[in-house]
């Protein structure tokens, strides 16, 4: 097969991925997002059509079994699936998040093994950074891996683990031993049969009621092989940190779009009544629609920003790229709640009841969840610390 | 001698909970964190009169006492510092 081929078929497999993404998303993800919701309940339904779908794998190279979808499709899809249901699309961006870790930096035999078991077996990974005791750092770890025969034991205080008790996976940081400084981290990849989770206590929130973010006391063997090579510290500038906010920020992108999609609706049925005469939600359309536009651009933007740094691993880790990045995380958050704000002022009345077809609630207490998770001040601190030292404009 | 004068500000600013580092151990290894990397920035910006340019702040640059000495003697244009 020549290459130009090739190129023509990933094309069309890319294309099938986002068609069955549009599919899901409103036939299975619209229809169980309002219950999903008032239950707290992990949706998965919704998780169960992506894994069908073989969406989950998207983004893993072809090599290994994946799609090999880009980070813009996966985007794509993330928006696609959060304009019908929030927190199904935030489950699938923190496990593509789990899944770039795997794939950029995880070179040993037993985690390249690993990988191909995610991409075959639609596998969904879950994420444990945070730890109880280090006040909402994760560039800090108490616990360590310790020494066993046959590899080494964690026992982490996860302060959260989204979707903990559905996933077939985990990722945790970790001190590299239990001598180790508590920002000397290291991230493991841990398949269900090695652990065992403790829940404490529940999660019964405003929005992302679906996520399921409970704590949880892990208790883990970890395979010798299955310690990701690179320090936490590079997998974090270089994967974590940027591929969570650009996917958190599709997260939120698609909310904004998912609300606009309603407004317009709504005034269109308004023109229809008053033909001739352009209604006065006209103009709020108009206007709301520059700032979703807006947040696009600069959404869109980050993921050509971070493909083309890709190309020089030094622009990754330096100091200008993370602010750029989180200043998506600040930008996006804020702006989901200006542009849904705007749609329910559009859609009014029909938008702030919960029995309407045009009902923005969840919309809105989801878009407040943005600025909360990973609360907005912390960044806002750390960027202004690097801020003292930085130059560039 | 420069890298005396780096190893007491890293010892000083670098918040390291192993403060017995050779010049080319890895200060991140160390317990240099990012927040006090920073202040270790600052605290070298001060002592040695320069601004750090921004292609210079990255993490590789304060992974070690002698990669810290290397950089100051680029900035500086030292070869004595630089080697």
């Amino acid at each position: 097969m020549t290459p130009t081929a090739t190129a023509v078929t990933d094309q069309h497999l890319r294309r099938d991925l986002v068609a069955a993404a549009t599919m899901v998303a409103q036939t299975v993800v619209a229809s169980s997002a309002n219950s999903v919701d008032r239950e707290a309940r992990f949706p998965q339904e919704a998780v169960d059509a992506l894994r069908k779908q073989r969406l989950l794998g998207a983004m893993i190279p072809r090599a290994f079994g994946g799609g090999g979808a880009s980070l813009a499709e996966v985007g794509l899809i993330i928006e696609l699936l959060a304009a019908q249901c929030a927190s199904t699309a935030m489950i699938y961006a923190m496990h593509q998040i789990q899944v770039a870790c795997l794939v950029n930096h995880g070179t040993t035999p037993e985690l390249h093994d690993y990988l191909r078991l995610v991409a075959g077996n639609e596998l969904l990974l879950a994420s444990a950074t945070t730890e109880i005791g280090v006040g909402g750092d994760v560039r800090t770890s108490l616990c360590s891996l310790d020494e066993t025969a046959n590899g080494y034991s964690l026992t982490k205080e996860a302060g959260v683990i989204s979707y903990g008790n559905y996933a077939d996976g985990i990722l945790a940081t970790a001190r590299r031993n239990s001598s180790a400084a508590n920002s000397d981290q290291v991230i493991v990849a841990i398949p269900a049969r090695d652990y065992e989770l403790e829940p404490r206590g529940t999660w019964d929130t405003l929005g992302f009621r679906g996520t399921c973010s409970l704590g949880f006391l892990l208790q883990a063997h970890v395979d010798a092989g299955c310690v990701i090579p690179a320090s936490y510290a590079e997998v974090s500038s270089r994967t974590m940190l940027p591929i969570s906010h650009i996917t958190w920020a599709h997260v939120w992108l698609g909310i904004a779009e998912g609300a606009m999609i309603k407004a317009r609706a709504s005034l269109r049925i308004s023109a229809r009544k008053t033909p001739g005469e352009t209604p006065p939600g006209a103009l709020r359309v108009a206007e709301a629609l520059t700032i979703l536009h807006q947040f696009r651009s600069l959404v869109h933007g980050a993921v050509r920003d971070y493909e083309a740094a890709l190309q020089s691993p030094n622009s990754l880790d330096s100091m200008g790229f993370a602010i750029q990045m989180n200043n998506l995380k600040l930008s996006s958050s804020t702006l989901v709640v200006d542009v849904v704000s705007r749609a329910l002022n559009i859609c009014g009345i029909a938008g702030y009841r919960e029995d309407s077809p045009f009902s923005l609630g969840r919309a809105l207490r989801d878009a407040h969840g943005a600025a909360l998770m990973v609360n907005n001040d912390r960044i806002y601190k750390t960027t202004a610390q690097m801020l003292l030292i930085a130059k560039d404009v | 001698m420069t890298i005396d004068r780096i190893r007491a500000l890293v010892l000083e600013q670098g918040r390291l909970s192993n403060s017995d580092v050779a010049d080319s151990d890895d200060l991140y290894r160390a317990g240099l964190t990012s927040h006090a990397s920073v202040n270790l920035m600052l605290a070298l910006e001060d002592e040695f009169d320069i601004e750090f340019p921004e292609s210079y702040l990255r993490r590789s640059t304060f992974a070690s006492i002698a990669a810290i000495h290397e950089a100051i003697g680029e900035i500086t244009g030292d070869l004595s510092v630089a080697k």
